[in-house]
Formats: structure tokens, sequence, C-alpha cells
């Protein structure tokens, strides 16, 4: 099984319809959605899905307004500036404190010091995360709950559930579709991946993004190729971006010019090759035997 | 007033809105400041070109340990007990700190009865700050493989709250709906959702709709790239039920234009060259600033 993970700096770049045209050409594959904060695979993958489980993450703080008495010795440390004091009033108190859900980080710093024993820590639903069946294998998928915090522990989380299926599937790829950025969320989907596929586009934003990539994916030691999406919009652009790639070491695995087939397919939950044959579908086909060919010829030069 | 500017998935074009409107509103005389809080990917300064005179290195304190202190009393293992991340932990007669995974939160500080641990910074990001034309500007960069990026964004944000209390502030928020984006959005007076009318956008963008209220801020939506399909009004019932279920007003429509895409291909800002876009944004300024201040009075 060779796992490949598709990432972009910015999102919006079509790194989700590529995945999704990969899942499509690959035949064998297992799929895992690791873009958790805006899983759009399953629009155009119409999964059923088979099993569902929560995601528990990190704590929140809860002050009981019976107990507290009103000192303010939790705000005090609290560094996430996540206590108030307009907590409701009780027998002790005019007014107790409250945590910030959104804003408290769960670390226990409040609980250690009040001294009432009023700060309770629960754990948090974070998320859940999803086994489905799709017409083109088994994907794991996930939901973040709003402003979920460690959504680089739910990625892993999914990545290592689509290991095991593609394990006991023996499916010929995992193919992931990453997070963007390069915070904790795409940390967690890019280290020890086979081959990391970056999807740009022909802006100075795409340019400065890959750059950021690039240093990611080096600090991993990970090999990658990258692939310019919308091409056309800036042909000199386009040409740039690869240079830069190249001069790190990254090849070109081929370029996908702008059409407004990515939106139809959306809107059909069709990937793009699915659609009748394109100009773009051809693009994504070449791009897919490039990234083949490579992962083919990462696997004879690894030892066993 | 501080309006950010969110949204949910990348390249809805939330950064080129974003700069448009700050640009805009310094034209009209606005006081204005625009801090890009996008620390993972920050690109207004691609478009803003400002000149970027200062740079303030952003850490969080991690705490090191004084391992002769600590033996003394006997490696006792409470601050592990105490660090909720992971980042402190004690195994048998040893403690080790992993920096990347400390969000600074000094509870171990608290636990450690023989104050053998003392705080020391960590860099996680820098904030650079400067002007762009009439604008002020500050951007926060999170360093390469540093996973915590609110304490950068909580930087560029105190920084945009130091001098200039009146005015506009336009906050480039990070795409999603994860820790970075709540921390991104905390504390603003109103939010400006762009929405990407594809059905990927529209699904992304339902999502932070929900985000947004749980965080209890106002919030109006632009529909951007909006094509023949949308503008029939398919789509946006079967991907964007929050935006329709009429908690959040819809201040424009912008329709799909290559020549867009293509200014800001070359790096260009779309106002400066495609007038139907300017006039597009002037009257998005407008709007947003009423329903802002009428929202937040
Ligand atoms: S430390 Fe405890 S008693 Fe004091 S204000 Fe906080 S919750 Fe209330
Ligand atoms: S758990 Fe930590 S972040 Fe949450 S309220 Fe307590 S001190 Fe603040
Ligand atoms: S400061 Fe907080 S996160 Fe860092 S090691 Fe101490 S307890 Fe853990
Ligand atoms: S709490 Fe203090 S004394 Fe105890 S193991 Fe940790 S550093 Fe050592």
């Amino acid at each position: 099984m060779k796992e490949l993970v598709v990432i972009s700096g910015k999102g919006g770049t079509g790194k989700t319809s590529l995945v999704g045209s990969f899942a499509a050409l690959a035949g064998s594959a297992v799929l895992a959605d690791c873009d958790v904060d805006a899983s759009d695979l399953p629009i155009i993958l119409d999964p059923q899905v088979r099993e569902r489980s929560d995601f528990l993450q990190g704590h929140h703080a809860r002050v009981s307004a019976d107990t507290c008495v009103g000192c303010g010795v939790c705000q005090s440390v609290c560094r996430f500036d996540a206590i108030r004091g307009d907590g409701p009033a009780n027998t002790f108190s005019k007014r107790t404190f409250r945590v910030d859900p959104l804003a408290c980080e769960g670390c226990g710093a409040c609980q250690q010091v009040c001294p009432r024993n009023a700060i309770a820590l629960e754990p948090v639903l974070a998320g859940q995360w999803f086994i489905s069946a799709t017409r083109f294998g088994f994907m794991v998928h996930a939901r973040l709950g709003p402003g979920g915090q460690n959504s680089g522990k739910l990625v892993s989380q999914v990545r290592r559930k689509a290991h095991d299926l593609a394990r006991t599937q023996s499916a010929g790829f995992l193919l992931v579709d990453g997070s963007p950025g390069i915070g904790c969320p795409v940390i967690a989907s890019v280290a020890g991946a086979d081959l990391v596929l970056m999807v740009t586009e022909p802006t100075p934003s795409g340019a400065h993004d890959l750059q950021r990539v690039v240093a990611l994916v080096r600090h991993f030691k990970v090999p990658a190729m990258v692939c310019v999406n919308r091409w056309d919009l800036n042909p000199a652009q386009a040409a740039h971006i690869e240079a830069i790639a190249f001069e790190a070491g990254i090849v070109a695995a081929g370029r996908v010019r702008v059409d407004d087939v990515f939106d139809r397919a959306q809107r059909q939950k069709l990937t793009v090759v699915e659609m009748a044959s394109t100009d773009v579908g051809r693009d994504i086909r070449r791009v897919w035997i490039n990234i083949r060919a490579r992962l083919d010829g990462l696997a004879q030069e690894k030892p066993s | 007033m501080r309006i950010a500017v969110a949204s949910g998935k990348g390249g809805a074009g939330k950064t080129t809105i974003a700069t448009s409107l700050a640009v805009i509103a310094a034209e009209r005389g606005l006081t204005t400041t625009f801090l890009d809080c996008d620390v993972e990917e920050p690109n207004g300064h691609l478009f803003l070109h400002p000149a970027l005179c200062q740079k303030q290195v952003v850490n969080v304190p991690v705490p090191q340990l004084d391992e002769k202190t600590c033996r003394d009393h006997g490696v006792c293992g409470r601050c592990g007990q105490a660090c909720h991340f992971s980042a402190i932990v004690c195994l048998g007669d040893v403690v080790v700190v992993n920096p990347d995974l400390c969000h600074g939160c000094g509870a171990c500080i608290l636990a450690c009865p023989a104050n053998a641990l003392k705080e020391v910074p960590h860099r996680t990001g820098v904030v650079e700050s400067g002007q762009a034309g009439a604008l002020r500007f500050a951007q926060g960069l999170l360093d390469v493989g540093q996973a915590m990026a609110s304490p950068v964004i909580r930087r560029v944000k105190e920084w945009g709250a130091q001098e200039v209390p009146a005015g506009l502030t336009i906050v480039d928020a990070p795409p999603g709906t994860a820790c970075p984006t709540v921390e991104a959005v905390r504390g603003s007076d109103f939010v400006l959702l762009v929405v990407e009318a594809t059905p990927f956008g529209l699904h992304d963008a339902a999502l932070a709709a929900d985000t947004l209220e749980a965080l209890g801020v106002r919030a109006a939506a632009v529909l951007n790239r909006v094509d023949r399909f949308v503008e029939a009004g398919r789509g946006i019932t079967e991907f964007g039920g929050a935006i329709l279920r009429g908690t959040m007003p819809v201040l424009a429509r912008i329709p799909a234009d290559r020549q867009v895409a293509e200014a800001y291909a070359r790096g260009q800002m779309p106002i400066g060259v495609v007038p139907r876009f300017r006039q597009a944004m002037e009257r998005l300024l407008t709007r947003l600033l009423e329903v802002a201040r009428r929202e937040a009075a």
C-alpha cells in the first residue's frame, strides 16, 4: 500500500477535486479526508456511513455556580482570558466566575488554584469521525465541531484508521486529502507519508504558500511533487512555481487547466474524471500517471 | 469598529475582498488598520505591499527544568500530571519538556512544589508591522513546524488595538472553523463571511456560519464567484443551509469574473484594474459599515 497525501498551502486550489479524481483512477484505494475543518470529499463521493465514533479531545473547565465564592484567583492564573466575572450570584457572592468554553484551552491551571474546588474539567466532544463506503472504496472522514481544538489529533486519528483499513483491505493506495495551512493539522497529515503532492495555483499567494509548504515538507523529509492547477491563468507564474519547486527537489507532476467542469462536477456530485471526456480530465489522468510512476520509483529505492 | 473577514474554506476570495475593503475605506478617509491573522498563509502583503518596519518575535513561555532542584524533591511527577498537553512528561526519574507541544499555560509551574521550573521564551512566530499607503498594517507569521497559531494571532490583534482606538480595523481571519479562526474572530464587532458560491464553498460556509453563531458574533455573508447556476437560486438551498435559514443576511453577490482571477494571479489588486469589481466593493463596504454599525449599536 502506498500513501499519497495531497496538500495545498491555502485551500481552494482544487485539491479535493483532484483527490476525488485520483480515487476514481486508482482502482483500489482507501480514502482519508484529513481536511477536517472543511470536509468536502464526502460531497462528491456520496459516502454510506458504516461506523461512527465520537471524538473526545481535551477538556473545558466549568465553574460550579453554587460553590464559587467569587475570589477571582482562577481568573488571575488563566492565560487564555477564558474566565469572566459575570456568573450568577449565590449565597457566598454577588457574582461568581464563569468559563468561556470557546476560549478555554482546558489547561487545568484554574482548577489547581481554586480554593473551593469549584472547578471541574470536563471532556469535550470535539467532533465525530466516520468510516464509510463509497463507489471507489472505503473512506475515513470526520467532522470537527465549532471552534474545535487540536484538530491535529483528529487528523492523526483519521489517518491511523485509514491505514488500518487500507491494510486489511489490501488496497493499492491510500489517498489522503490533507489539511490546508502549515499548522498542526497539516503536520499530522504529512508526517511519514510515501509521497506528498502539493496542489497550487499560479498566483503570488500560490508561489508564496508553496515556499512555506516546501519548508514543511523538508522539515519532515517527505518526497514531494507539485501540480499547478489553473495554470493558464498565468503561465509565467506557473513556470516560476515549478522552477522554485524543482530547485527544492520537488518534481512537477503536471499541470491542470482552468475549466468550469470542476464546479459542474461538484454539482453533479461526481469527480472531474467521471464527467464526459474533457481536456481537464486528460490533464488529471496525466498527473495521476506521473504520481504512480514516482511512487513505484520510490518503492524500488526504499530498502525493504 | 473591528470587522473580521472570514471564510469556510481557503480560496473563497477572502483576502481579495478584505484587502479591497481596507483600501477603499482608507481612501474614504477612515483611519484603517489591516490585520492579517491568517498566520499560516498570510497573503495580504502580496497585494498591499506594506513597508514593514517593525518586527516582534512571538514567544510562548515554556518551562525549563532545573534538574538538581527537581531531583532534590525526588522528581515528584506533579508537573507531568498537571500538563494536559503532554508537553512535560515525567518517566521514572526523568522529566522531559517538549516545547513544540507546550501551550504556555503555566499549569506545571503552579504544580511544582519545588520551584524547579522556570519559564523561558520559545519562539513560535513573528508579528511584522508597518504602513501600506494610508493603511496601518500588521501580519503574523507562524514559524514552520510550529503547531500553535493562537499566540501569534493574539499578538497581531494586540498590535492592532494599540494607539488608534477609533477608525476601522479589518481582520483577515484564517479560513475554517477550528481554534485559529475562533481566535482571530473573537472580539470583533462584526464578521463578514466570504462564501464561494460552489457546492464545496457553500458547504464549508455553512459550517463556518455555525461556528460564528456559537461564538455569538453578528455576521453577514457575501457570495463570491456567483455564476448563472447560483443566480438561479439552485445550489444554495442544497449546500448552504445555514445561510438560507435566514440567520445571516447576504450583503452582496459578486459575479464570477475571469478578469478578477487573472488580476489576482498577476499580483494586482482587482479593484485597481477591473472597474466593475471596484464598484461592487465600494457598494459592499457601504452596506457592510451600515449593517455593522446598526448591529453594534
Ligand atoms: S477560584 Fe474558585 S472560588 Fe475563586 S472565583 Fe474561581 S471558581 Fe470561584
Ligand atoms: S482550564 Fe486553563 S484555559 Fe480553561 S479556564 Fe482554566 S485556566 Fe483558563
Ligand atoms: S506550560 Fe502548560 S502546556 Fe507547557 S508544559 Fe507546562 S503545563 Fe504543559
Ligand atoms: S513538579 Fe517540580 S519537582 Fe516535581 S517532577 Fe516536576 S519539576 Fe520536578
